[in-house]
C-alpha cells in the first residue's frame, strides 16, 4: 500500500471530513492511497458510500482510542 | 469520469437551521463532485444578504422589510425553540462545541466549492432586496433558469 497523504480530520464534524478528504483526494494520482483520520462517527458510511460515488477503493478502516483511521485508494 | 451529476436546492426558508442543512448537503454534494446550485427564493434570500448596511433607495414598504428581516446568515433565527433571539445563540455556542461549521462558513465554504448560488429576482422585488445588498458572485435568474438546471439533476430538495 502506496500511502502517500495522511489527512488529519478529527474533531471536524459533517461536513468537513468529506469535504477535506475530496480536496486530499484530487491532490494524489490514481493508485495512490489517502490515509484519513477522523472522529466523527458518521464517517464510516460517509467515506464508504463516497468513495463508492467517485470510483476510488476503500481498502480498510479501523478505530484506534476512538480515532477512525481510513485508507482509500483514488481510482 | 463522465459527465458530472448535478444537485439542485430551492432554500425558500430563512431560518439558521433550515439553511444549514441546506449548506450542509450542498458542501457534501460538491465533495461528491456534483454541479451544484442553490435557488434562494423568498425568506431564504436572507442568507445571502451583507451583514452591514448597504445605502440603497428604496420605497417605504422595501425598507420596512429591509429592517424586520434578518441582514445576513448570521442572524437568521431557528425554526424551532428560537425564544426570541436566544435559541441561536445557544445552538452556535453547542455547534462551538462540537466543532459544526457556522452558516456564515458553510456559505463561504460552498462558494469556494463553487457551488452555484442563485438568487431569486422576482422575490428579491417582492422583498425590496437589491443586488447591493446581496453577497458578491452570485448570480440573478428566474424559475426557468432554476429548472434548467433540476431537469438535468440527480437530487433535488425544497428547504
Amino acid at each position: 500500500m502506496k500511502i502517500v497523504k495522511v489527512l488529519d480530520a478529527k474533531g471536524l464534524a459533517c461536513p468537513m471530513p468529506i469535504v477535506k478528504t475530496k480536496k486530499a483526494i484530487n491532490e494524489i494520482d490514481s493508485g495512490e492511497v489517502l490515509e484519513i483520520h477522523t472522529t466523527d462517527k458518521g464517517a464510516k458510511n460517509d467515506l464508504a458510500a463516497w468513495a463508492k460515488s467517485g470510483g476510488h477503493e476503500l481498502l480498510k478502516h479501523e478505530e484506534v482510542d476512538n480515532i477512525l483511521k481510513f485508507w482509500i485508494k483514488k481510482g | 469520469m463522465t459527465e458530472k451529476k448535478k444537485t439542485t436546492i430551492v432554500l425558500f426558508s430563512g431560518d439558521y437551521d433550515k439553511a444549514m442543512a441546506a449548506y450542509i448537503i450542498a458542501n457534501g454534494a460538491a465533495a461528491y463532485d456534483h454541479e451544484v446550485t442553490i435557488f434562494h427564493t423568498f425568506w431564504g434570500l436572507n442568507a445571502l444578504r451583507k451583514n452591514e448596511h448597504v445605502p440603497v433607495k428604496k420605497g417605504f414598504m422595501e425598507k420596512m422589510f429591509g429592517k424586520m428581516m434578518p441582514r445576513g446568515a448570521d442572524k437568521m433565527g431557528l425554526s424551532k425553540m428560537n425564544f426570541a433571539g436566544f435559541g441561536p445563540k445557544m445552538i452556535k455556542d453547542i455547534m462551538k462545541k462540537h466543532n459544526a461549521m457556522p452558516l456564515p462558513q458553510l456559505i463561504e465554504m460552498a462558494q469556494e466549492q463553487d457551488v452555484k448560488l442563485v438568487a431569486c429576482t422576482m422575490t428579491m422585488d417582492l422583498l425590496g432586496l437589491k443586488q447591493e445588498e446581496l453577497l458578491e458572485s452570485i448570480e440573478y435568474a428566474g424559475v426557468a433558469a432554476y429548472l434548467g438546471d433540476a431537469e438535468e439533476g440527480n437530487v433535488n430538495l425544497f428547504i
